[in-house]
């Protein structure tokens, strides 16, 4: 079980899907042209999505 | 103690006049006939402290005066002829950006490259017009090497004052004439500098109207940050494109030049026998001295000859050539282009008396028979 | 842990006005940690750029931002630079911007070696006018002004940029986030003219007309065609043909504008 927790700002998202696309452990999935968090306990906080993210509407907090 | 007393040339005494103002920074490129203010001030900066750089073209110039101005210093560039045509675009990102800068003009022949080493006035529409969209203009014409020392140093006053790039145009005449002047002492010539903010940093709007039609300007690098852009922007300096910021904004920077209380504070003319004139003689920069002669000749035969100067040419001084107009019979406006100025006149006196223009492009000044010539052939 | 972008994002400008996919807000976020990883005060810091999409990033930083004429950032630059050398000075703006109406200014401010930092982003396209050929347009690309393929030939921003006198190049690309930060900040902290170009992606106006299904399509583009500079040295040019080299590119010291203009102040000065 991951401690680390993904926050999607929806309103900022633009559903451009490189989040989901380079997630090396597919925690993120697309609806809707909005990121939701599919699979939270696989997520390893490698940090790629809010690093990768140009919109400013991902943040993953560590536990 | 007696003052300084030398013989310079009008160029020498615009960069002289620049570091009496306070001015430090000078960002140019070199051009005939204004290259000499680069000179001078490439040597005086650097004794004030001051920066001087030449850049890569004229575009650059303008522009590292514009960013240096918003850093807090007092810039400068001087340019001539196709430098000025050059520069247009960014002296009006310095008016809606309302940045302080001073721009010296050595006019030379035109269009293009035109006559280089050869005077003319034909600038004097595109100092006001030359950039594109609507915009205030502040142009000063001396016409004497110690009024170009003391109009540059005005120049400076009221680019602060006002908050907006002021042009000072002279021609090749009397950029490269010398003459004598006796140096203004410290303080004694009035130098003004801009109004800083007053209000905490966080509440700082660099276009803030609730301190009139001139907010405070704060630099780059104290304790104030601030957004600058070309855009149309509201008074907190971020793009709009809410038609009534853009419209207020517009209005106001306009407003703040030509409104009837500004425009009098930036008027400057100089009246010679115009008391009890019946013929006037309408001139500005070089041109005047021809025409001051000219006055006193046909004084002598018996002509009531009399001749408005403006050193302020824009804002244009409507109301003293409009009812000077209505006192005289006619007026001869002399200048070295093929009629610029004297659709001015010719749009504020309204037909209120006849008008005869001199005018010669070939590189030569404009005699004083010439002037003498028109003003018999009007009467 | 998450990074805080907040204490230098504007409060309010957000959402930018990107496009979706567009690298830019990508490069912007890392300029950010680079701010950051330098410790830069907002009111020391100014962010200089030209126009175009790139152009318009400081308006979203809080710092002493200004955004100039098309091309100009540079040219203003210097001045700012020029009056308060004690500030830290960043420019930032597109490929067009920068190398086309701007590449006089571009290469004088690396030939001065003036203390600056130059982020460009090069997405091989003028976006905000809707795509037309830049001259880092691949030859043979479409644009909306070349429509049957891009005949000219492109600048290699890096080295121009090497060529023209930069005392500190590298090249990222917006895939690359990570690296993004790192050579800003390594370009910030070099005394002399640095010039880090963020090969980026223009989904909108470039990936659609060159058939790239997604922008995700032109990310795993920059993924497989980079290459860092250190592996770059044990390939053929055979294998290394069509890659786009990363990392820090060139390096050294040497004087540096404003301190050279010290000297000349003190010379006057003395004299």
């Amino acid at each position: 079980m991951s401690s680390a927790k993904i926050e999607v700002i929806e309103k900022y998202c633009k559903g451009c899907a490189i989040c989901a696309e380079f997630c090396p452990k597919q925690v993120l999935e697309m609806d809707a042209f909005v990121v939701t968090v599919a699979r939270p306990q696989d997520c390893i906080a490698c940090m790629q999505c809010e690093l990768r993210c140009p919109d400013f509407a991902i943040k993953v907090h560590k536990g | 103690m007696a003052k300084k007393v030398a013989v310079i040339q009008g160029n020498t005494a615009c960069a002289l006049g620049a570091v009496y103002a306070g001015c430090n920074f000078f960002g140019g490129y070199p051009i005939t006939p204004s290259t000499e203010v680069a000179e001078v001030l490439s040597e005086e900066l650097p004794k004030v402290g001051g920066k001087f750089i030449q850049m890569e073209d004229e575009i650059a110039a303008m522009a590292s005066v514009i960013g240096a101005s918003l850093a807090g210093s007092k810039a400068l560039t001087a340019t001539s002829g196709p430098g000025v045509s050059l520069k247009q675009e960014l002296i009006g990102y310095a008016c809606i950006a309302e940045v302080p800068c001073v721009i010296i003009n050595v006019m030379r022949g035109g269009p293009s490259t035109g006559m280089p080493t050869g005077p003319g006035q034909s600038d004097v529409q595109q100092a006001k017009w030359g950039t594109h969209g609507d915009h205030a203009t502040i142009a000063l014409v001396p016409s004497t090497i110690p009024e170009i020392f003391s109009e540059t140093v005005r120049a400076f006053n009221l680019a602060e004052q006002y908050r907006m790039p002021v042009q000072v145009l002279f021609d090749e005449i009397v950029g490269h004439m010398r003459e004598p002047i006796e140096f203004p002492e410290p303080g004694e010539l009035e130098v003004i500098n801009r109004t800083a903010p007053t209000v905490p940093p966080e509440k700082y709007k660099p276009y803030d109207t609730s301190f009139g039609d001139v907010p405070p300007l704060a630099a780059f690098g104290s304790n104030y940050r601030f957004h600058v852009t070309g855009l149309n922007k509201a008074q907190d300096g971020f793009p709009t494109t809410k038609a009534e910021y853009v419209d207020a904004e517009e209005r106001r920077q306009v407003r703040k030049v030509e409104s009837p209380e500004n425009a009098a504070n930036i008027e400057k003319n100089e009246e010679f026998k115009c008391d009890d004139a019946e013929v006037l003689i309408f001139a500005y920069g070089s041109t005047a001295r021809s025409a001051r002669y000219a006055v006193n000749k046909l004084r002598e035969q018996g002509i009531k000859a009399g001749m408005f100067r403006p050193i302020t040419l824009w804002p244009f001084p409507e109301k003293r050539v409009a009812a000077l107009g209505k006192q005289v019979k006619a007026i001869v406006v002399p200048e070295m282009n093929l009629g610029q100025m004297i659709l001015e006149v010719e749009r504020v006196t309204k037909g209120s008396c006849a008008l005869g223009g001199v005018h010669r492009v070939d590189g030569e000044p404009i005699n004083p028979d010439q002037i003498m010539s028109k003003v018999k052939e009007v009467m | 842990m998450s990074y805080d972008y907040d204490k230098w994002i504007r409060p309010g400008k957000l959402p930018h006005i990107w496009c979706p996919g567009c690298g830019h807000g990508i490069v912007m976020k890392g300029l950010i940690r680079a701010l950051d990883i330098c410790g830069l005060e907002k009111n020391n810091t100014a962010i200089v750029s030209g126009i175009g999409c790139a152009s318009r990033l400081p308006g979203y930083i809080d710092a002493c931002t200004l955004h100039t004429a098309h091309g100009r950032a540079a040219a203003f630059a210097t001045g700012v630079k020029m009056a308060k050398p004690e500030m830290t000075v960043i420019c930032c703006g597109g490929d067009g911007d920068g190398t086309a109406i701007g590449g006089n200014h571009f290469i004088h401010a690396c030939r001065r070696n003036i203390d600056m930092t130059y982020v460009l982003m090069n997405n091989h396209i003028y976006g905000m006018t809707g795509g037309q050929f830049s001259p880092c347009t691949p030859t043979g690309a479409k644009a909306s002004t070349t429509p049957y393929g891009n005949p000219d030939p492109i600048f290699d921003i890096s080295k121009l940029a090497i060529g023209a006198g930069a005392t500190f190049v590298a090249r990222t690309t917006a895939f690359h986030a990570t690296q993004i930060d790192k050579l800003i900040a390594e370009g910030i902290k070099h005394k002399g003219m640095a010039v880090i170009e963020v090969v980026d992606d223009c989904p909108t106006t470039y990936g659609r007309r060159n058939k790239f299904r997604s922008v995700v399509d032109m990310m795993k583009v920059l993924k497989d065609t980079a290459v860092p500079v250190v592996a770059a040295a044990k390939m053929t040019a055979e294998q290394l043909e069509g890659k786009i080299l990363t990392g820090v590119l060139y390096q050294e010291n040497k004087p540096e504008y404003c301190e050279q203009y010290a000297k000349v102040i003190a010379k006057a000065k003395g004299a």
